[in-house]
């Protein structure tokens, strides 16, 4: 048996709307035991005590009974009042609406099976792990390049879908740095399963020496056998799909991949981010995540040799 | 003392009249009687809650650990298509037709249904709907959007196999059958009941089918409309819903939703009817609140049309339209709930036998309570920005057509069963396929609200091993073969009833209504003579007279005053 006082999610929100959320929640647990509780009551008393005995006749007969039918519908009427107010109130806490022209801290935009973070202001594009500062009230925007997605990271509050043509927002404001798991929530095809978010929540000084990194070129400084990888990069269909910044490398179907060497994970949560996943990737991409949409070059053995070591180092 | 009896239609022949048994199969194809035609829409249910189950049990399979590879992610996604839209339009849409058109005309006294040809156009083009649809494993690909298929992911670009086209093909023809069936129940309940039987006369029962006739005739169109745009879109480079060519995805998911939402009535309200009919029977007592139960039926049909909104909260609509319609789907809840006391209170001070209708009937209180309590939950804006789209939701979805409309078919197929087959089951297999099948279920899903709650996503075909993940899922695939091999036991409890199964006789329960006055199977011409009706339970009347309502004022039949 796990630990289940460690799940975090709801049992933890880490931001101030998902903390507003889980208190609502509670409450309503509460209520719902509670009508739970005295429906099964209510069921176990009638059921032991009229069960049918032999020797029975027809119970008197009757159809209703006003008093009773009046606390039926009251007694509901009143709680779903209460979780009216409840309700409204919440909304307007978690997601009032921003000022027309106020800047989003951060563009989220949702890819067949990856999210893409950029952070107006500065030239930082990132795939995948996305850090964010503590303390302060984020408004970030989300949209979708293909299918509809949904950006969900429970314990820091609403999820929303990232719809194609539409850009829609949430509020968060994170109360204590540190690792943050989400999941992409909307049916978006085959890998939707694999579409999962890391959150990497940091102190505002931490978080924007992490920004000023992430907003230089990918790196020279290469190996021989990397700069090999670097050529041989350059010269295969790569670049039309993922960008190198930097570099000559500008698509935008794939993840950017101008600091990949310093990422935990690839393929939006799939595996751990090291030389011998990445090799296996680049190999057989489709057994490794069937439907994701990168197809299958049948590179051979040094070719890809050298593209890990040009990868791993783009730090 | 009930002494004056009346002809139903006496001068009218039966259209199914030509149709015999020696003919074998052809008297079943040809047949345009509404019992033969009942029988095939529940033979045709069944058949295909098995062939859902057997999806279903391949998804937990794969879903029995994390990061299996039993399924591939293709073959998944077409499995959980196919199992949901298998078990809403080919399994429960089909099985209240099917139970309403037995039943009603058999229930007013009537000896046929208003329009016996289209009843049989009807189930005939269903059935070809269902095939069709099944013919796309053949035909390049199963349908892999999801059963409410969402756009633009439902467009050719983005899912190129046909599946999504045989999806709307199939459900356009079914659904035309949807919709002239409940026309023609809705026509059969207004010109031939027996004369004497008033509105405010109807069985519980034939009362929820008329309300969902009119519910079927106002959400089906939005579904056909929604699907033939879709088909322009796939077939004739539509842009209704192609995204990238400036077509709205919203546009679709408010149409489907339209319908979607309606549909979750329409499969939960005649189960109403059949609940009542099988509370007051088994308690021996009249339905606790018969005007309010009705009254609240109309009230959910009316509520039902402005509530769609609520399964689209995190599409980011603003505040000011999620509220109202967070307000409408409470006030929603409160008749929906209120029922829940109407059937305790019909058992209250009754003479309870626990068979096994009953028994699926009680449990159906505490699963539909708990479904419902799960759906306010998500009338709750911000719990729902948190729970939408998880397996919370798999949870209360389940809890609300399983432990709901199933559970209240099941309760009816099981009080219906001697007068439809004329035999009696028995009530050990009963117990046990009961007993089997009701703890599988809570297995299966009841964990599935604390996956949700711990983050897990909805209709993904593998899941990281976080914890918790894979205990609560392995117990969830536990319950589902338990559940799978309950209903073994059901088809062997079939079998035994039909083979060895007591003649039932006609009124093996006492029944209250006027099926229970037929021969069981009641003969191809229901009724020759039939008493007047002078309450809601004509039968009850009829066979105790000492105590029938006929002798009550309206006030005591009721428990209010009613003047009509
Ligand atoms: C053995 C019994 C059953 C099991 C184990 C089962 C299991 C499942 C599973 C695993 C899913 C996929 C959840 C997801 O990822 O979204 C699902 C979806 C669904 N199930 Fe069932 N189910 C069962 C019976 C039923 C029944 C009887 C009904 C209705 C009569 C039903 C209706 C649905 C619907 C509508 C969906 C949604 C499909 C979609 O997302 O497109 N299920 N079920
Ligand atoms: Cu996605």
């Amino acid at each position: 048996m796990e630990k289940f006082s460690q799940l975090p999610y709801f049992l933890s929100p880490a931001s101030g709307q998902a903390d507003r959320i889980a208190s609502l929640t509670t409450y309503f647990i509460i209520a719902a035991l509670f009508v739970l509780a005295v429906v099964i009551g209510l069921l176990i008393y009638v059921s032991v005590r009229f069960r049918a005995k032999p020797g029975d006749g027809e119970p008197k007969q009757f159809t209703g009974n006003k008093v009773v039918e009046g606390f039926m519908i009251g007694v509901p009427t009143l709680l779903v009042a209460v979780f009216m107010y409840l309700t409204i109130d919440t909304m307007a806490n978690v997601m009032p609406a921003p000022a027309g022209n106020q800047r989003p801290d951060v563009v989220i935009t949702g890819h067949r099976y990856w999210w893409e973070a950029s952070y107006p202001g500065t030239k930082a594009i990132v795939a995948n792990e996305i850090h964010l500062p503590v303390g302060r009230k984020l408004l970030v925007h989300i949209n979708a390049a293909d299918v509809i997605h949904d950006w969900w990271v429970p314990q820091l509050g609403a999820k929303m879908d990232a719809i194609p043509g539409r850009t829609n927002y949430v509020w968060t404001t994170i109360q204590k740095p540190g690792v943050y798991e989400g999941a992409c929530s909307e049916f978006c095809g085959a890998q939707h399963a694999w579409m999962r978010i890391k959150v990497v929540a940091q102190p505002e000084a931490e978080f924007r020496k992490w920004v000023a990194q992430k907003e230089q070129d990918a790196t020279t400084q290469l190996s021989a056998s990397a700069q090999a990888g670097a050529a041989f990069f350059s010269h295969q269909p790569c670049g039309s799909c993922h960008r190198i910044r930097g570099t000559a490398a500008n698509g935008n179907v794939g993840p950017d991949l101008t600091h990949f060497g310093s990422r935990k994970i690839m393929l939006a949560g799939l595996l751990e981010n090291n030389p011998e996943n990445l090799r296996k990737w680049l190999t057989e991409p489709q057994h490794v995540k069937p439907g994701a949409l990168m197809p299958r070059f049948g590179y051979p053995k040094d070719s890809i040799t050298v593209l890990v070591d040009y990868l791993t180092a783009l730090k | 003392m009930i002494t004056d009896v009346q002809l139903p239609e006496p001068k009218t022949p039966l259209p199914g009249a030509t149709v015999n048994s020696d003919q074998g199969l052809l008297m079943w194809i040809s047949s345009v009687d509404h019992k033969q035609i009942g029988i095939m829409y529940m033979i045709m249910t069944l058949f295909y809650l098995f062939v859902g189950g057997l999806l279903a049990l391949l998804m937990r399979v794969q879903l029995m650990m994390p990061e299996n590879t039993f399924l591939a992610p293709d073959s998944y996604n077409q499995l959980f298509t196919m199992h949901g839209t298998t078990m809403i339009f080919f399994v429960l849409t089909p099985a209240i037709l099917g139970m309403a058109v037995y039943m009603v005309p058999l229930q007013i006294g009537a000896n046929e249904m208003a329009f016996p040809r289209l009843n049989a156009f009807a189930f005939w083009i269903s059935f070809f709907g269902g095939l069709l649809l099944y013919f796309s494993f053949l035909a390049g690909g199963a349908p892999d959007a999801g059963w409410f298929s969402y756009a633009p992911l439902n467009q050719t670009q983005y899912s190129a196999s046909p599946g999504i086209d045989y999806y709307c093909i199939g459900l356009l023809l079914s659904g035309i059958g949807t919709v002239s069936t409940a026309a023609n129940l809705a026509v059969t309940i207004i010109t031939l009941r027996t004369p004497s039987m008033k509105y405010k006369y109807l069985p519980v029962f034939v009362w929820m089918v008329f309300i969902n006739a009119f519910l079927i005739l106002a959400a089906f169109p939005s579904l056909n409309a929604a699907l033939a745009m879709l088909l322009i879109d796939r077939q004739l480079d539509g842009h209704f819903f192609n995204t990238d060519a400036g077509g709205s995805a919203l546009l679709w998911q408010h149409l489907f939703w339209l319908f979607g939402h309606p549909e979750v009535y329409i499969v939960v309200l005649p189960p109403f009817g059949v609940l009542s009919e099988v509370f007051q029977v088994y308690s021996r007592k009249p339905i606790f609140g018969y005007p309010f139960v009705v009254g609240s039926g109309i009230a959910i049909s009316l509520l039902a049309f402005g509530v769609w909104v609520h399964h689209m909260f995190a599409t980011g609509m603003g505040n000011t339209v999620n509220s109202f319609f967070a307000v409408s789907s409470m006030l929603i809840g409160i008749p929906t709930g209120v029922k829940i006391f109407n059937w305790l209170g019909t058992m209250y001070g009754g003479s309870i036998r626990f068979t096994t209708g009953m028994l699926f009937a009680t449990a159906f209180l505490v699963e539909f309570t708990i479904g419902g309590l799960s759906g306010i939950s998500f009338a709750i804006v911000p719990i729902d920005w948190q729970l939408t789209d998880t397996y919370y939701v798999v949870a209360h979805l389940h809890y609300v057509f399983l432990g709901g409309s199933l559970f209240g078919l099941f309760a009816g197929f099981f009080y219906w069963f001697p007068k439809i087959s004329g035999r009696m089951y028995s009530e050990t297999l009963g117990k046990w396929f009961f007993w089997l099948f009701m703890i599988g279920f809570n297995m299966t899903f009841f964990m599935q609200h604390i996956l949700g709650i711990i983050g897990m996503p909805r209709r993904v075909y593998t899941y990281p091993n976080l914890a918790g993940y894979s205990l609560l899922n392995l117990i969830s695939s536990l319950g589902a073969f338990l559940m799978g091999g309950s209903m073994l036991i059901f088809l062997y409890l079939l079998y035994d009833a039909i083979k060895r199964g007591k003649r039932a006789g006609d009124n093996p329960w006492d029944g209250y209504t006027f099926e229970w006055l037929t021969s069981s199977p009641p003969a191809l011409k229901n009724f020759t003579i039939l008493p007047p009706v002078y309450s809601f339970r004509p039968v009850h009347d009829l066979n105790h007279p000492e105590i029938g309502d006929y002798q009550k004022s309206d006030e005591e039949k009721y428990g209010t005053k009613d003047t009509d």
